[in-house]
């Protein structure tokens, strides 16, 4: 299929995406709905952190670390649970995931084009939270300070990554009951338990580090913390200061292209089962 | 009831390698909170509340999805109108709900609060057992409750159900204190997060696990518990009376068997 089919397919799949995500309601509540989940999920951890340490300021290097980890992980959250919930949705709530299948294009591509929209939206939630950290927190994020190429190489790759997890969880969506959403939010969790997201792999026993350093995530998140605040530090308590910022950039090269193979040899795979057992209509009535 | 209940009793036993993950998983959440607290050197007991609050996530997540956004997916997948023609009462199917929905819950809360107790060597101050489990029993029966309310309400909803539900995970994670006392909102805040049954049943079995000093109880236990059977009863008769009006203003409006809206 040639390139420009995908990119067609890629564009009215995004833009599908928007719509089913935000026509439900007014603009303005859609905004609001959008920013109250990850501002919420923010609060819980400040709350958690001042009834321990008193003050943002008692320890503002571990602060930014864990604001800054948390509100890029939305990323990762909402591909993950979005796409498999995509999946769901097309079958069982509008059925019409027979009719995507038989369209003349690529159902992978499709796929894509959902995380797009995703990623699209979870960017504005990403934004609002940053600013609501520099503005009301003092998370000492400078727009003049920023190392932008390495940020803007990071987010490129990174977000390359997610959409290829969300991609293999979407496929093995294929082949589960709508229930199962939980497995998938589950799996999210994963990623934020070893990824150091809200506190450093240091924590963790010393036989976990080694699956932290395994998840591409964790260089992901390293790369751009030290992109949005290269002056504070943050590197002395992450339990990566020894690679450099070159050396973290290839490692999330090298580990998103694995990734991106396995992801598409899960899809493919869970593809042919789905088709194999009957299950791209099946309908979980209980 | 039963008919209803039986459904999602052998729905969750359908595939047993989804207990493990539903089971295991979870708790890989819980233990990045509690590393969290860990890496800011927070006392032992908040290991404790996390697991706790963590393993207490699912219930509310059930009566979110399970019960609450239910009679919405019933009406899109066409089994509602069926529901409607059958001589039954339409409160012993929300019932079945909830108690199916507790079933497989429970499996899931349980484990998930045994492995956490096994994995970081909790320690607790159990004093009065029966206390924990009446505290718990009366939590679920209120909670449920509130899972029959949102059902009858989400009745007329479209698919802003559904947002709604998403809403109504971390915000309220947030103010039920799911991972600390709910105390440290503020007394009022807690006191109004009371309408959902959690907050007051987690510092309930907060305190009664770890004693009220260590947990800063926001009300006495026992005051805990009568708050909690009012509010259940409140929740059950609401329901009730909802339920039928929402069924009259969907048959009158003819919205009752719309589906994708």
């Amino acid at each position: 299929m040639a390139l420009r089919d995908h990119l067609r397919t890629l564009k009215y799949a995004t833009w599908l995406g928007w719509q089913v995500e935000s026509n439900w309601t007014s603009p303005l509540l859609f905004i609001i709905y959008s920013l109250v989940k990850p501002i919420a999920a923010v609060l819980i951890l400040i709350f958690m952190y001042l009834i321990i340490l008193g003050d943002v300021a008692s320890d503002p290097v571990f602060f930014s670390f864990m604001f800054i980890g948390n509100a890029l992980y939305l990323f990762v959250a909402q591909v993950l649970f979005g796409l498999t919930w995509v999946l769901h949705e097309d079958r069982e709530h509008f059925q019409t995931l027979r009719n995507i299948y038989m369209a003349p294009m690529s159902f992978y591509m499709y796929v894509v084009g959902r995380a797009l929209s995703k990623i699209i939206i979870t960017s504005a939630a990403v934004f609002v939270t940053l600013l609501f950290g520099v503005v009301a927190l003092n998370v000492p994020i400078d727009i003049l300070k920023i190392d932008w190429p390495f940020l803007l190489i990071a987010m490129v790759i990174g977000l390359i990554m997610i959409c290829a997890l969300g991609v293999a969880l979407a496929g093995v969506s294929m082949l589960t009951a709508k229930h199962s959403g939980g497995i998938n939010e589950a799996i999210a969790g994963v990623f934020y338990l070893f990824c150091g997201v809200i506190f450093p792999i240091t924590i963790l026993p010393m036989q976990v580090q080694a699956v932290s350093l395994a998840i591409p995530v964790t260089y992901w998140l390293e790369i751009l913390r030290r992109s949005l605040v290269p002056d504070i530090g943050i590197e002395s308590i992450s339990g990566l200061s020894t690679f450099s910022n070159i050396e973290l950039v290839l490692l999330l090269l090298v580990s998103a292209a694995l990734f991106l193979v396995v992801s598409m040899m899960i899809f493919r795979y869970a593809d042919y089962r789905a088709r194999k057992q009957g299950k791209l209509d099946m309908i979980t009535t209980y | 009831m039963a008919a209803r209940a039986y459904p999602r009793v052998i729905g969750s036993l359908r595939e047993p390698s989804w207990l493990i993950g539903d089971i295991v998983l979870p708790l890989l959440s819980i233990m990045a909170f509690v590393f969290y607290y860990r890496a800011m050197g927070a006392p032992e007991v908040f290991t404790g509340f996390v697991v706790l609050g963590g393993a207490m996530i699912a219930y509310w997540l059930n009566v979110l999805w399970g019960m609450a956004a239910q009679f919405y997916w019933e009406r899109e997948v066409g089994n509602l109108q069926l529901y409607l023609i059958s001589p039954m009462s339409r409160m012993s199917v929300l019932a079945g709900m909830a108690l199916g929905g507790m079933f497989s819950t429970t499996l899931r809360a349980v484990s998930t609060f045994v492995l956490g107790f096994v994995v970081f060597d909790i320690q607790v101050n159990l004093t009065n057992p029966g206390a924990l489990i009446v505290v718990f029993l009366i939590t679920l029966l209120a909670l449920y409750g509130m899972g029959m309310l949102f059902s009858s309400l989400y009745l007329l909803f479209g698919r802003n159900a559904w947002r709604l539900s998403m809403l109504a995970q971390e915000p309220i994670y947030l103010v039920s204190g799911f991972y600390f006392p709910v105390k440290e909102l503020g007394f009022w805040v807690g006191l109004a997060a009371s309408i959902i049954p959690i907050t007051l049943g987690l510092d309930a079995m907060r305190q009664l696990l770890f004693g009220p000093e260590l947990s800063d109880g926001l009300l006495p236990v026992s005051v805990e518990i009568m708050i909690l059977l009012v509010i259940a009863v409140i929740f059950f008769v609401l329901a009730r009376y909802l339920l039928e009006y929402m069924e009259y203003l969907g048959k009158r409006e003819g919205r009752l068997l719309t589906r994708w809206l």
